[in-house]
């Protein structure tokens, strides 16, 4: 019904066209165990002495475990280039609110910080 | 009569379904076009939250580097336990939503429904393990303006001995816990919103309004379940984990 009539309207160049693609449980399932045992993960190096490293591990497997979530549970792989523009345009304007405010505080007290 | 109505009652218009299937607004050209259209303005509300959470997760960052051993000290309060068991919860409802978004692509009106109750019953235990750990805070003496006490991070505890700080920096136990309540409360507040809408949803879906074609309401909603999810995600090793081994 609606599924070929929006092949009719839309070409693969425009930036709406997504494919009609319904994601599997089998990926659901695959991701969603990817992601407790990365939960496991996270909590048991925190009891390993990494250093300065310990937050940049827990940092990095929290980078991950949201990536999961927002390209396969979210869609976005399977998504238009218009929603993934978004979804990155959103991004670059989180980092420039830490960044643009980090340079505020770090530049206060030069040297001492 | 908006889109809801008109989905929920899905026997009545007299349409040819191929011309016009009865949830399409009329100012849209084809369901395709609504539908990622509903996306694109869900996504868009889900950046301003983020940049919602993000002024709190920027005053952390600061914090966390101006009073680390106050950091350490509050952190090691928190029931580790507790906030494990939490993210798992949230993220295997993120999987019974994604599931319960699958059954309305698929147009399972049974399915949808209790993969629904599923992700409300998950979401509901979330909140209570919180409840449980926000009333453990209280008892502790660890609520800031309210009955706070900086003497436990004079004296150390039983699980963490080494945790003696100076007066000065044991007060500043009482920004970790500040921000432990504005962030955590903040995404409380979240999921009670989100359980209460999908109650809404439930209550519509019963009514056939999501399995007939009109899958983005629960799409959507969808979305807002997961970034909630993800907000934990990052929550969890900022306030459970600063230094486990210490």
């Amino acid at each position: 019904m609606e599924h070929h009539e929006h092949h009719i309207h839309l070409t693969p160049s425009e930036p709406t066209h997504h494919e009609d693609h319904i994601v599997t449980p089998g990926v659901y399932l695959v991701i969603g165990t990817c992601l407790l045992i990365l939960t496991a993960a996270t909590a048991a190096i925190s009891y390993v002495d990494l250093g300065v490293f310990n937050a940049v591990v827990a940092l990095a497997i929290a980078c991950l475990k949201g990536s999961l979530v927002v390209l396969f549970f979210m869609h976005i792989k399977y998504s238009s280039r218009l929603t993934k523009l978004t979804v990155g345009a959103g991004f670059f304007t989180f980092l420039v609110l830490i960044t643009m405010t980090m340079t505020d505080y770090i530049s206060r007290a030069w040297g001492r910080w | 009569m908006d889109s809801h109505t008109v989905a929920a009652q899905t026997a009545i218009t007299p349409h040819d379904e191929h011309a016009h299937p009865p949830f399409l607004r009329h100012h849209f050209e084809n369901v395709a076009q609504q539908r990622e259209a509903a996306t694109f303005g869900m996504w868009l509300f889900l950046l301003t939250e983020i940049m919602f959470f993000g002024g709190m997760f920027c005053a952390y960052l600061i914090y966390r580097n101006w009073y680390y051993p106050a950091f350490v000290a509050g952190s090691h309060t928190l029931h580790i336990w507790a906030g494990t068991l939490n993210t798992a919860l949230l993220i295997v409802s993120s999987f019974t939503m994604a599931m319960a978004v699958y059954s309305a692509e698929t147009r399972k009106r049974k399915p949808l429904l209790r993969w629904m109750v599923i992700t409300m019953i998950l979401g509901t235990g979330f909140l209570c393990v919180k409840a449980y750990e926000w009333h453990d805070e209280w008892v502790e003496h660890h609520v800031p303006g309210l009955n706070f006490s900086p003497e436990q991070f004079m004296t150390g505890t039983k699980a963490y001995p080494d945790d003696k700080l100076p007066l000065d920096m044991a007060e500043k136990t009482q920004v970790y816990f500040s921000l432990y309540f504005a962030m955590t409360g903040m995404h409380a507040l979240h999921m009670i919103i989100g359980v209460s809408l999908l109650m809404f949803l439930f209550v519509k879906a019963y009514g056939g309004a999501y399995t007939e074609g009109h899958v983005a309401p629960i799409e959507n909603f969808g979305l807002y379940w997961h970034f909630v999810d993800i907000v934990w995600i990052f929550l969890y090793p900022l306030l459970y984990l600063i230094s486990r081994h210490q």
